[in-house]
This record gives C-alpha cells, structure tokens and sequence, in this order.
C-alpha cells in the first residue's frame, strides 16, 4: 500500500495502526524465513512504538533500517560479526527522526559487512546472504539488499532506510525493482551510522514507489550539528516533485562503455522513451575521465578510510571480545582476525598499503586529486542538462554461485556505473523500468548537488 | 613495486591482522591484480589539481567549550566485556 494513502488511513481512523503492525510483523517473519534480509527483527519495538500513537508523515508506517545504522537498543551490527552483541545507547539522527513522524521501527535489514560488496553476498560469520525477490538463486545486490528486497517483497505500507558510498542503494534498489534515493552528500545526516569511509557514506531511502521514497528523504533530510558535514540545506518537500509536468527539461543519456548487458541497454532506452513523450529534451553526453578513472579512485580512497574507521573494533568497548592476555597488539590483531569478514580483511590490507609511507602521494593523494577532476566533469555537463540517465548496474541481477567465481578486482568493475556520483556525492536514484526474463532493470538518475527534486520529479514518469 | 607475501604480512602486521598461511596465499594474487589496475591512476594528468577529501565543500565546525550532557560512565562501559573499577580493561600496554 502506498505510504501517504496509508498514513491517511490511519489519521482518519479507518485503518487500526496496532493490528497493522501485528500483521505486518507476521508477514515479514514469514518472508524472512524462506529470503534472509533481516539481521534482526524489532517487533516488540514497533509494538511499544505503535502505543504511544505517535502522528506524523510516517503514522504507523512500518521501516525497516540496514544493519549499519544504530537504533537504540536493537543489535547493530553492520552486517558484521564483531559488532555481534553491540546494542546502540542512541538512535541515529534519522531513526530519531523517523520516530517522531509516527514511523516504527521493525528490524534491521541484512548488508555485506560493513558495506563491503556490490551483492549483498559478503556477510558476516553465521548470517544468511538474502535471496532476490524474483529468483532465490540469484543475489539481491548490495550492499542494501535487505532493505530492497523486503521493500519488494512486503505487501504492507513500509519505506526502509538504506545507505550508499559507492553504489549501495541504486545497486540493490535496481535488482530488487524497487525505487533507491541516494541524496547529496551531506543532505542527511550521518550521526549514528556505522562508517564505511566518511567522505563518501550518504544515508538514502528505498520505497515500493518514488513517492514513497521521496516521502522518507523529506523526513531525514536536513543540517543535523552533531554531524559536522551535514549541510545547512533549504527545507524541500521532495514528495510534492512527483508527477510535476517535466516538458521542458532536459536530460543526458550517458554514452556507455563495452560490457553493459545489451538486454539493460534496451530497457533504459525504454525509460528514456516516456520521459521522451512527456517532453524532456534528449542529448548525448559522456564522462570520459570518470569512466577511465572512476573504478580505480573510488576504491583507493573508500579503502584508505575504511582501514582508518575498522581500527576501533580491538575487542574492548564493544562488539566482541576474547580472553584478556598477552601483549596488546596480540590480543587486538585475535579479536579482529577471528571475526572481521574476509572481505573487511582484504579491503583493510589495501587501505592501510595505499595510506604507508611511500605509497600515499602516488595512491590516496592521487586519487583525492583525480576526484577533484571527476566532480569537475560532472559539474561541466550539469550545466546543460537537469539529469544523468544511465544503467545503476551493467548486468541483470546475478546468479550467487557466479559471483562467487568472480575475482575482487571483477566484483569491484560491477560498481563502474555507480562509483561516479558517488564520488563526486551527487544526487542518484534509481527507477524500476522493465524486466527482461522475469528479472528487473533499473534505471539511474543522476542530478547536480542539492537537486534531488528534479530527479524525482523525472523519475515519477518512468515508474 | 614488490607485491610479496612478506608485504602482505607486514601490512597485515600495521593492520593488527593475523592471517592465516591459507589466507596470505589467496589475498597475494588478488591483491597484485587490484594494486596493477589501480596504478592506472599514475596516468591521470592531475598537475596542478587540488585534491578533493569531500565531495562539497565542507566548514571547519566549532562550538563553545562547555560541558555538554553525554553518556554516563555506567551506559559508556555497559556493553564492554572486560571491565573493573569503573575502567575499561584491556591487555598489558607496559612489560
């Protein structure tokens, strides 16, 4: 159900809140039986929650929350096993939010570990990878793939709070047909959310339709003091954007490289074509420089800051522990070697060599240089058009047994659509187009910083 | 460069991770392989370019210094395994 019509429902008494949530709790137990994307599910919360009758934009509105964002009192683990057992003191600055417009918090949502993949396939020790809505053989993408395939797959009025640094809401959102808002960095508020690398992690939203997702973004948005690089932002009511009359506008299609799947080729074009019949304008464009050095500048710098943000997992304020002994370095490097993930492991020994003496100048200042050029490109083509369109992902959502086989390197390229914007932390989202054998194709919007109601207002015509 | 599996074990080391011989064997080849294509950066003309540690420009934050309320002792140290007299404890620092 859509969520405005819902939260109508339930001001005007003609939809029992309570009886909502039990059922929507039952329902999403039951899904999560046979599809894993929830780490952990907070009914007896949402139950207190519903109590108090709490009125807002999300009245009695189910959300969901990936892993990694800290609800008070609930295990947040960011997918990892070494935050096993670490319940936060306090609410992220967007679940506070969330809460006081009536939402209820119903569990935290399956990610690879720490957002660490593209296909939700690298979680922690003992949690289960969750399956694609539309195939259980293939993945749901990632790293959000919890909150996009519950999105999908849950009947009831529900949005979930996601989150991106490379790609990690349009990824999932795409693979899961369903709607992914990933804003402006610095747009919402990062208090409370468990970093992957701060100049790139961005909190978005994900809904069944574009509304509802706008509809979220409008509630979390806005500067937030306890997060110094939250921005001081005008107040946009983003869910008035949808269906606004879009003659007149003017989009981009991003030439594409060699290796997106011919099939998702075609469906963008499709979406291109109903944005084409209500009157935006259509040209050409390219990001040369982003697409020969997107891939490689983006992990260098997500990797230097994740390296820097793991070191606080030593086994002593949180999370788990072992048997106090030996020297320091001893009993910190058995804590973390026995419960961060393999692919924590890999991408903390790339960090830490790109930020040594010796390496630093030709791999993280260089690629903070070339970043400075890749927003430079982007900026230039936003100056004649409102929007990017492309692919979020360059294939169809992929069978688990074949990402498997893929190489680091192989499943690091599946980002080379996604790491641009969000490297230069640009508004992007995606739009469920059409599906090709049963299986979903998104399509990206990418807008100039601050201009998520633009891309909105384009996307409300694909949906 | 020498990507060997002495360096991965040394940067292991900086990292306080201890990896296993089966481990330091399966990172050696993917590591090389990501560190080659990532070197392709050394091609990019960035002369004179001016790096970018945000993606928009960000403020140096201040506030007054005056106490303001934060989480008790009890709530600071209550999920922590190993604690005695009020303090975190942890391994030896001083022989």
């Amino acid at each position: 159900m859509r969520v405005k019509a819902f939260v109508a429902g339930v001001e005007k008494g003609k939809i029992d809140a309570f009886k909502n949530i039990q059922e929507t709790v039952k329902d999403i137990k039951k899904i999560n039986k046979e599809y894993h994307y929830f780490n952990e599910i907070s009914d007896w919360l949402a139950l207190a929650q519903v109590k108090q009758k709490k009125k807002g934009k999300l009245s009695g509105v189910a959300v969901s929350v990936k892993d990694a964002i800290c609800v008070k009192g609930v295990e947040s683990k960011a997918g990892s096993a070494i935050l096993n057992t670490y319940k936060p003191l306090f609410n992220a600055t967007v679940v506070e939010k969330v809460i006081n417009e009536g939402g209820l918090i119903i569990g935290k949502t399956s990610q690879d570990a720490f957002g660490f993949g593209s296909f939700n396939v690298n979680v922690g020790n003992k949690m289960d990878i969750p399956l694609n809505p539309f195939d259980k053989k293939r993945a749901c993408g990632g790293s959000s793939g919890g909150c996009a395939g519950i999105t999908q797959k849950i009947g009831k009025a529900h949005v979930s709070l996601a989150e991106s640094t490379g790609g990690s809401i349009v990824a999932p959102a795409s693979f899961c047909d369903v709607v992914g808002i990933c804003p402006t960095y610095g747009l919402v508020s990062r208090y409370g959310l468990i970093d992957y690398a701060n100049s790139l992690d961005k909190i978005g939203t994900m809904g069944k339709t574009v509304e509802d997702a706008a509809l979220l973004l409008e509630v979390i948005a806005g500067h937030d003091k306890k997060d110094s690089t939250s921005v001081k932002s005008k107040k946009v009511v983003y869910s008035t954007f949808v269906k606004k009359k879009v003659k007149g506008m003017k989009i981009g299609v991003l030439k594409l490289g060699k290796g997106v799947d011919k099939q998702v080729v075609h469906a963008v074009q499709e979406g291109i074509k109903k944005l084409e019949k209500e009157g935006v304008s259509i040209k050409e464009v390219s990001l040369p420089y982003t697409e020969k050095y997107g891939v490689s500048a983006y992990y260098l710098l997500a990797l230097c800051e994740a390296s820097t943000n793991l070191a606080r997992y030593c086994g002593l304020r949180y999370g788990e522990s072992g048997k106090l002994g030996g020297h320091f370095n001893e009993y910190f490097s058995k804590v973390r070697s026995a419960h961060l993930g393999k692919e924590a492991k890999r991408r903390i020994i790339l960090g830490t060599f790109a930020r040594m003496a010796g390496h630093r100048d030709a791999f993280y200042l260089k690629a903070a240089q070339v970043r400075t050029k890749i927003i430079e490109e982007y900026k230039k083509v936003f100056t004649e058009i409102d929007a990017i369109v492309c692919p979020a992902m360059p294939v169809l959502p992929l069978k688990i047994k074949d990402i498997d086989k893929l190489s680091p390197l192989q499943n690091y390229m599946m980002d080379i659509l996604t790491v641009g914007p969000n490297l230069a932390g640009l508004p992007h989202m995606t739009v469920p187009v059409m599906k090709m054998k049963g299986l979903p194709i998104g399509m990206m919007l990418i807008g100039d910083h601050f201009n998520e109601d633009k891309i909105i207002q384009l996307g409300s015509w694909i949906e | 460069m020498k990507v060997d599996e002495k360096l991965v074990k040394q940067v292991a080391e900086i990292a306080r991770l201890e990896l296993s011989d089966k481990e330091v064997k399966e990172f050696l080849p993917e590591l090389k392989e990501v560190l080659e294509a990532f070197s392709a950066l050394s091609k990019a003309d960035t002369k004179g370019v001016a790096p970018s540690f945000h993606p928009i420009e960000m403020k140096n934050v201040m506030r007054e210094d005056k106490e303001e309320e934060c989480l008790s002792q009890k709530e600071a140290l209550s999920l922590a395994q190993h604690k005695k007299d009020g303090y975190f404890q942890g391994p030896k620092v001083v022989e």
